[in-house]
């Protein structure tokens, strides 16, 4: 969490954007994220993103919900409090698989969707820098992280060449903090 | 990048000249602008059916569910004929974005929010009548598997009614979750366009402060996937195990391992109907006739079609089979179905579900929008008997002769069904109004394939030779990304 200069690209098509991408790769700028309305497929390789494990979690999340409703009801129908019903068997597996399978489902997907908001960092009442207001609509919003090092009229002017509609040079927060989306934050100028 | 190449001879999932931006401004702009006159007389009509069946649900809570027509021999009457309708109906959404997620079905895009939204209510709608019909509903939470000062004594975990608690409620949650997860890219969508102070505030809660981050698209893909696989089995295991309440009993006309399958198929028709009833709705007073194409109302007819003549074979093996099993009670309980005192539920339900249907191999009439409104009301009134048949024919005439009855439903319960369809419109007209109705970032994600004017250039695609076509390809798309 740290308060950052960004230099931003947007463009209006992906099919700009992945070789304006590949370019900014190349160039050893350091490339903050990339914002898109919607899943573009590929990106994330493009962006030399790792892919996710979020489906180990659903996994691991099914089997805590197996183990409890085997767990729960063999011990409460086998020990805690053993019913006799027409002399079947206590242990009656087959009658249970119904619960089982509605918990594992449960489990895994509750878990699966909290470890999703605790991982991408969204919660109600969270707030995150917004580099263009048309990034959930029709523009690909690029941030480039800016330093001492860079300056920021030739990073504009690079990502200019790039085919972007629109560049500019914000600072902002590069990480979440709690925040009205009403309310705007004032930056002092790095 | 869109290297995926649709031929023109599909039709298109998006028509007109449409861009990214035209997407958003079609579909949100109905949020940003006042409702209609339509809009609060249908929202009001609903809210005074919700409050005339909170009356009747008040009513027969206080003075007990002796208000009901239920009766010693018919213990379960309207109440849980409209429960397993509910839920029936409560299948269309969940098997719309799961399955059809994982069978890639391109149109689900356009349909799957609104869909699945209905999906919802009608859980809600559902889940109000076993909870009041346990009578004194205040000891409701005895369902519940807690450590309590009677023994403890657990729920009985071999009981199917009990495998419906957790079925339903199961069903609900992840329903819920996978909706709105789904949801989180559009409100931020609502919420970056906004221009005034409380949608702001309100679509900046909604949306968790979604940007739209390439990471966090990719672990949304990946969690979208997962949860469509662990629905898929769900959404059939939901039904089954509300047809296991009938199945796992000894009446005739329960007791048959027919039910499950049956109940699906069942609850996918009489789904489908209702989506076919609420976007044909839908799409005209939003004005959403390029997303919700004759296309998509065509796809789900067909699927009416085909889950309309599942359910009549399995009407006629129920019969085959009463007769073939040589069991006096089941046969005497199928000929009382068609000609007892109850013929005429029998043949409304046959009517509706078996016969009508079948009109939907017609492809005029597929895609005859006033016909497929017509069509999903009858499918669902039909469906509606099909449960009552089901429920109340075969509780009528039991095994001991002198305690046959007939039952007909006081005006407590008809209220506690309608105050239901006010629960289900009032949410239904609050998404309406307040939630982007069709799931923008999908529609996007396919309209560079699917949209007609991106299809346009197809054509002159489709004329080239192989080679050239090959050419073109290597040359103007980036390899390492071409995956996509």
């Amino acid at each position: 969490m740290a308060i950052k200069k960004f230099a931003v690209a947007c463009y209006d098509d992906e099919e700009v954007l992945f070789p304006a991408l590949k370019k900014v790769r190349h160039s050893g700028y350091k490339l903050h994220d990339i914002y898109t309305p919607f899943a573009v497929h590929g990106l994330d390789e493009a962006m030399g993103l790792k892919g996710t494990d979020l489906h180990i979690a659903g996994f691991i999340f099914g089997l805590c919900g197996t183990s409890t409703a085997l767990g729960f009801i063999s011990w409460i129908l086998t020990s805690d409090w053993p019913l006799n019903f027409g002399g079947k068997p206590h242990f009656a597996l087959p009658a249970w698989i119904p619960i089982t399978f509605e918990l594992t489902v449960l489990f895994s997907a509750v878990g699966m969707v909290l470890t999703w908001c605790y991982l991408n960092q969204v919660m109600p009442g969270v707030k995150k820098h917004v580099f263009h207001p048309r990034q959930s609509d029709d523009y690909f919003v690029m941030a480039v992280e800016l330093n001492d090092q860079t300056s920021e009229h030739e990073v504009v002017d690079f990502l200019k060449t790039t085919g972007a509609k629109e560049t500019s040079v914000q600072i902002a927060e590069d990480s979440w903090w709690y925040g009205r989306f009403d309310k705007e934050e004032e930056y002092q100028k790095l | 990048m869109h290297i995926k190449y649709e031929s023109f001879v599909r039709e298109p999932l998006v028509n007109g000249d449409k861009n990214y931006h035209q997407v958003t401004e079609d579909i949100i702009g109905p949020i940003e602008r006042k409702p209609g006159r339509m809009w609060y007389v249908g929202f009001f009509f609903s809210v005074a059916l919700l409050c005339f069946g909170i009356f009747s649900v008040t009513w027969a809570v206080y003075w007990g569910l002796g208000t009901w027509g239920v009766n010693r021999t018919i213990g379960w009457g309207w109440d849980i004929t409209n429960f397993v309708w509910w839920v029936g109906i409560g299948h269309a959404g969940t098997l719309i974005s799961a399955i059809l997620l994982l069978f890639r079905q391109g149109w689900r895009t356009g349909v799957n929010r609104a869909a699945e939204a209905m999906t919802i209510f009608a859980v809600m709608c559902a889940g109000q009548f076993p909870i009041f019909h346990m009578g004194r509903v205040w000891d409701g939470f005895f369902v519940l598997p807690y450590p309590n000062t009677r023994g403890p004594l657990w729920p009985n975990f071999n009981s199917p009614l009990l495998w419906d608690v957790f079925a339903i409620s199961t069903y609900f949650t992840v329903s819920l979750l996978f909706w709105y997860s789904g949801l989180i890219p559009d409100f931020a969508t609502v919420r970056d366009r906004a221009k005034t102070k409380f949608r702001k505030l309100a679509y900046g809660v909604a949306s968790f402060g979604w940007t739209g981050s390439a990471k966090n698209w990719q672990r949304h893909e990946a969690l979208a996937l997962v949860l469509a696989g662990l629905a898929t089995p769900l959404v059939l295991s939901v039904h089954t195990i509300v047809s296991f309440d009938f199945a796992t009993s000894v009446i005739p006309g329960w007791h048959t391992t027919i039910f499950p399958p049956y109940f699906v198929a069942g609850a996918i028709f009489s789904g489908f109907a209702m989506v076919n009833t609420l976007l044909v709705i839908t799409r005209k007073i939003l004005h959403l006739e390029d997303y919700i194409t004759i296309g998509h109302l065509e796809a789900m007819n067909k699927v009416i079609v085909l889950t309309g003549s599942i359910v009549g074979v399995a009407y006629l093996t129920e019969l085959f089979i009463a007769w073939y099993s040589g069991a006096y009670g089941e046969q005497q309980e199928f000929k009382w179905r068609i000609m007892g005192p109850y013929w005429w539920s029998y043949w409304a339900m046959m009517t509706c579900n078996v016969v009508s249907p079948q009109l939907f191999w017609v492809k005029r009439l597929r895609r005859n929008i006033p016909f497929t409104f017509i069509m999903s009301i009858v499918v669902n009134i039909g469906m509606w008997f099909e449960r009552f048949v089901i429920i109340v024919t075969s509780l009528y005439r039991d095994w001991l002769p002198s305690s046959w009855a007939y039952y007909s439903p006081t005006w407590p319960e008809v209220g506690f069904y309608l105050g239901t369809f006010g629960l289900f419109f009032t949410c239904y007209f609050l998404f309406a109004k307040y939630f982007p109705v069709i799931a923008v970032a999908e529609i996007k994600f396919v309209l560079k394939t699917s949209g007609e004017n991106y299809k346009r250039g197809m054509e002159k695609l489709e004329a080239q030779s192989e080679e050239d076509f090959v050419y073109e390809v290597q040359t103007h798309h980036e390899p390492d990304h071409a995956h996509a």
